[in-house]
């Protein structure tokens, strides 16, 4: 079987490193990288900094496709990075489960604002 | 400038004056006439006055320096007897000291010159008086209305030392009246003519369960009851008689039945009177330089009795009056009302009985709980709504009412909301100008303003800078919600009556469905109850729940934890940790002293912080060092991070003190001991005294138990001094520590139980009521203590201290910090 990876695809390692239903964030080359893994098996990555006042996304509380700042509580969508309060947005990266593995696609950053 | 003369100066006069002065600043000179000696108040507040919860300066609106600071001449304790529409001067008479200010023939003070303000125009808001039926012996002491200041300091001070009180008049102002009495310690027995209680806002049902739940409170209640005759001896009241012969024996009467425009003034001027002063849709009388407003005013036929239309009066006369809009039009009001009785949720709009054979009428009872809800639609539109003993709903009704929305298909859902969670009115759609608090008149513009310009971020804060809520209440649920949609709060939950918004059940009916399903898992109650869509606005609140329902079975999945409850610690802005270890009652060793004061050199931590709870804050600590600290530190957590038990505070007691009558430390050891950790809808800060000087603050805790005289505790629940300052109320007495640790223990369980989520003891307290709340705990009127003391037994023996995890995490990565991913690791595999 013939498989693709993409050079600018990182493996983050196995997937049960992420505790189910929770976030863990990596560090890559200068970014955190926020990677949320949903109860359903869905994986999201955001920026890890909330744009609001630089609280540790990755410690949110998550479901749904959505996120909660656990500063002050400010909510996100994780599939496009929109967020519900005015002018604040997350960069979104693509990020797959292979075989048990985490691939963060680093070059596939997109804001929505 | 144009003299602007304004006759009264109560609720319309003042506001009036207000929206004049918005118009046109500086175009008027004006006088007032106000037969009341003080400045403008709030006088739907006066229930709140009798009853002790507010003093009677904290409900003045306009103080006498408004007055001056907007160059208003205000002769305060004058009234004005006439207008001489030929000179074209109002003229004033000041009132005797003693003078009742609203009475038709209130005495003039001897010999004292009158006063003449010359106009070009009048306003009229000479307001109501209370109605008095005919009652032989009415006048004379010992018999009293309820209208003024002046009469709630009378009314209070005639209770002073009396035993019985009656209240003629069971509807709105009676009720609150005889609540009122209740807190002077006298018994009240309310007197009503008709058959039901607030007759003018309730159906038969609804009445005969208010009056149960009135009766609940202490209160008699006796229907059908036409008082004739005040029996007194010498000068004190001694009895009332009956239009059916029979009796009753009280040492005073409140008269509360109704009230009447006061129109004097108008009728000695030559304008045309009917009911009340005849306005037309411009609030002119029958002369156009002559206006009126307020409940003085009839209006299209109709009088009121309440603010709400004084908001509408006063904008329209404001706007014709500068000319701002000529053409303004008042063309009537809706009215909605709610009992601002502590422990009776009731509020009431439009009609109350269907009068259409087309109407259709759909009733919610549930006797048991005391709730009733009933809606009359008519053509898709509210025409008349009852709550009783559950007003969540209120304010959205009542903002449907006002604007005559269409009701959604579902009826039901006004009354529980959608059950896809869909709010079924959002106030952040609403228009700008929508009202939003009808009490006090504030816009939704007015509220938005106060949140984003004035940094206003509680429902108290904005009623602080704006007045909203500060009325009735009813309107909190919308400023909230409002507060939600601008500032984005999470934890307050929008559709309100949901235990959390994103599985659409009330807490009754959720706690019912998990325990009859047996649902033990966060992620099983989406499965089975919102149709398996994980609301994480919702999980932190579920998994607090869950942990109440099934102490020691509860399936815990840690990602429905906030992060503060993932690792034991509080975030802080930096999203390190601080950690703040359990000293019970405050008492700590040298030895432990030394084992922080390690621990904080070891692990460099930037702050070491006596904190207001009397222990000690480690603050700025790194996620993956809480392990290490924990374990060196050897002391158990401190739970300064969740919705828990928090702490028992002390001060000395009998160790040292020489005023101490009981041993405070000791019993707030046991205290802590005993109850550290339970998980609460919020958190729950006590504290013991050993005498009444409350050292340690116990009246102000969510529990605080003060020793007195006799070696007996006293125990207080629902204080607060936080973002809230409130006064524990007493909820009984006992004689022995075992018995503090007892009662404690069952207040807990039952505001585990019935707690709403995120709802301190303090609103918790309003919500039940301490006399609802001692027959329950302290009488076991409902038999559910040996339940509740079972349950909270069960809760204390599941206790572990979390910070045990640090020998174990409780899963892979619990503590780790972020980890290096390295670019090397990429694999190029092209086939
Ligand atoms: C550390 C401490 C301040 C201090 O240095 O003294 C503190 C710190 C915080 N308080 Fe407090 N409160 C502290 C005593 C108090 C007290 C006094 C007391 O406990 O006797 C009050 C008033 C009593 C009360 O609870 O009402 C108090 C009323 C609040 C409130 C307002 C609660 C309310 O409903 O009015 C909040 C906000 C909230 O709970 O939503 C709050 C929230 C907070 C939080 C947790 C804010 C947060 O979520 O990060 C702060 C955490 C800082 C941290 O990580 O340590 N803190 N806070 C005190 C810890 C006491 C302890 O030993 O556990
Ligand atoms: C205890 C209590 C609780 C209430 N609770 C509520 C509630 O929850 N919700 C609600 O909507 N409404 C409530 N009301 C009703 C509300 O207070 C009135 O609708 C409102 O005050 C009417 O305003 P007004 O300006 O017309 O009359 P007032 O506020 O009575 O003002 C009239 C003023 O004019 C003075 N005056 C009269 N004649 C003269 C004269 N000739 N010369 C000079 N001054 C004169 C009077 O002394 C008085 O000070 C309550 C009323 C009471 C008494
Ligand atoms: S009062 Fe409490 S919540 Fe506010 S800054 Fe101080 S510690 Fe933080
Ligand atoms: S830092 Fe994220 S909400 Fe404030």
């Amino acid at each position: 079987m013939v498989e693709t990876i993409e050079t600018s695809m990182v493996n983050l390692g196995s997937v049960s490193r992420i505790p189910l239903g929770q976030g863990r964030c990596y560090v890559v080359g200068a970014e955190e990288i926020a990677v949320f893994r949903q109860r359903d098996g869905r994986l999201f990555a955001t920026q890890n900094r909330c744009p609001h006042r630089q609280g540790p996304l990755s410690e949110g509380v998550m479901g749904a496709g959505q996120l909660i700042c656990p500063l002050h509580s400010h909510k996100f969508d994780l599939q496009d990075g929109a967020g519900a309060e005015h002018g604040e947005c997350l960069m979104v990266y693509g990020v797959e489960e292979r075989k048990g593995e985490i691939l963060l696609r680093m070059n596939s950053g997109r804001k929505a604002c | 400038m144009t003299r602007l003369v304004v006759v009264g100066n109560g609720m319309a006069g003042a506001r009036v004056v207000e929206e004049i002065l918005k118009r046109a600043p500086g175009r008027f000179e004006i006088t007032m006439f106000g037969a009341e000696i003080y400045g403008n108040y709030n006088r739907i507040l006066l229930s709140n006055v009798l009853n002790g919860s507010q003093a009677a300066a904290d409900i003045f609106m306009n103080p006498l320096a408004w007055y001056e600071e907007h160059g208003i001449t205000l002769h305060a304790g004058v009234r004005a007897t006439r207008i001489d529409r030929e000179r074209r001067v109002v003229i004033g008479a000041p009132l005797r000291k003693d003078a009742l200010a609203y009475a038709a023939d209130a005495a003039a003070e001897g010999g004292a010159a009158l006063i003449e303000a010359p106009y070009d125009h009048v306003i009229i808001a000479t307001g109501a008086r209370p109605f008095v039926p005919p009652i032989d012996g009415f006048d004379g002491p010992g018999a009293f209305l309820f209208r003024t200041i002046d009469d709630c300091d009378r009314i209070a001070d005639y209770a002073k030392g009396r035993r019985r009180a009656a209240v003629v008049g069971g509807g709105l102002l009676g009720l609150e009246a005889a609540r009122g009495l209740l807190t002077h310690e006298v018994e009240v027995t309310v007197l009503e003519a008709a058959p039901q209680l607030m007759m003018a806002q309730l159906d038969t049902e609804s009445g005969d369960m208010l009056r149960a739940t009135i009766s609940g409170m202490g209160m008699k209640v006796l229907t059908n009851t036409i008082t004739t005759r005040i029996i007194r001896s010498g000068d004190q009241v001694t009895r009332l008689d009956f239009a059916d012969g029979t009796s009753l024996d009280t040492d005073m009467v409140v008269v509360s039945a109704g009230i009447r425009p006061i129109t004097e003034i108008a009728t000695a001027s030559g304008l045309t009177v009917n009911k009340g002063i005849v306005c037309n849709d411009q609030m002119q009388t029958s002369d156009p330089d002559i206006f009126a407003l307020g409940e003085c005013v009839e209006h299209r036929g109709a009088t009121y009795g309440l603010v709400e239309p004084i908001w509408g009066m006063a904008n329209v006369l404001a706007d014709v009056i500068t000319g701002t809009n000529a053409n303004a039009a008042y063309l009537g009001s809706k009215l909605g009302t709610k009992l601002k009785v502590m422990g009776v949720e009731l509020a009431s709009m439009g009609e109350t009985r269907s009068a259409d054979e087309g109407d259709e009428v759909v009733v919610y009872r549930e006797p048991r709980l005391g709730i009733y809800k009933k809606l009359i639609v008519r053509n898709d539109r509210i025409a008349g709504a009852i709550l009783l003993g559950e007003t969540e709903a209120a304010s959205t009704l009542m903002q449907m009412f006002m604007a005559g929305s269409a009701v959604p298909d579902r009826r039901a859902d006004l009354f529980f909301g959608s059950p896809t969670g869909v709010a079924l009115l959002k106030a952040s759609d609403l228009p700008d100008n929508a009202q939003i608090c009808n009490c006090n008149g504030i816009s939704k513009r007015q509220i938005v303003e106060a949140i984003e310009t004035k940094g206003c971020k509680s429902v108290t804060k904005v009623g602080a800078c704006t007045k909203a809520g500060l009325g009735c209440g009813s309107c909190k649920g919308l400023v909230a919600q409002l507060l939600e949609a601008y500032l984005g709060e999470v934890g307050y939950d929008p559709t309100e009556h949901y235990y959390v918004p994103g599985v659409p059940l009330e807490k009754s009916q959720l706690v019912a469905e998990i325990r009859s399903r047996g649902l033990k898992s966060v992620s099983a109650v989406f499965q089975e109850l919102a149709g398996g869509v994980e609301d994480p606005g919702s999980k932190v609140g579920l998994a607090s729940l869950l942990k109440t329902l099934w102490p020691g079975e509860y399936d815990d999945e840690r990602d429905a934890r906030f992060i503060n409850d993932r690792v034991h610690a509080n975030i802080q802005k930096d999203g390190t940790f601080s950690v703040v270890p359990r000293i019970y009652a405050g008492v700590t060793t040298a030895d432990e002293l030394m084992r922080i004061a390690q621990v904080a050199v070891k692990y460099s931590v930037p702050m070491v912080k006596f904190t207001g709870g009397q222990r000690i804050d480690l603050l700025g600590i790194k996620k993956d060092d809480l392990p290490g600290v924990w374990k060196d530190l050897g002391m158990p957590s401190g739970h300064a991070y969740t919705k828990s038990f928090r702490t028992c505070k002390s001060c000395v007691g009998t160790d040292f003190c020489r005023y101490g009558v009981g041993d405070s430390i000791g019993m707030a050891q046991q205290i802590e001991r005993r109850f550290q950790g339970i998980e609460s809808p919020h958190k729950m800060k006590l504290a013991t005294a050993g005498c009444p000087r409350n050292c340690s603050e116990a009246l102000v805790k969510d529990i605080g138990a003060v020793a007195i005289e006799g070696g007996r505790w006293e125990i207080y629940v629902g204080g607060a001094a936080g973002g809230t300052i409130r006064k524990g109320d007493l909820l009984c007495t006992v004689a022995t520590q075992d018995e503090v640790l007892a009662t404690v223990g069952r207040f807990i369980q039952y505001y585990r139980e019935h707690g709403r989520y995120l709802e301190r003891t303090y609103h918790f307290l309003e919500r039940i009521g301490v006399d609802n709340l001692r027959k329950i705990l302290v009488e076991d009127s409902l038999g559910i203590c040996a339940q509740l003391d079972a349950s909270i037994q069960k809760a204390v023996d599941a206790y572990r201290d979390p910070w045990q995890e640090a020998q174990r995490p409780a899963y892979h990565a619990q503590f780790n910090e972020a980890e290096l991913a390295y670019t090397l690791e990429v694999a190029e595999n092209n086939g």
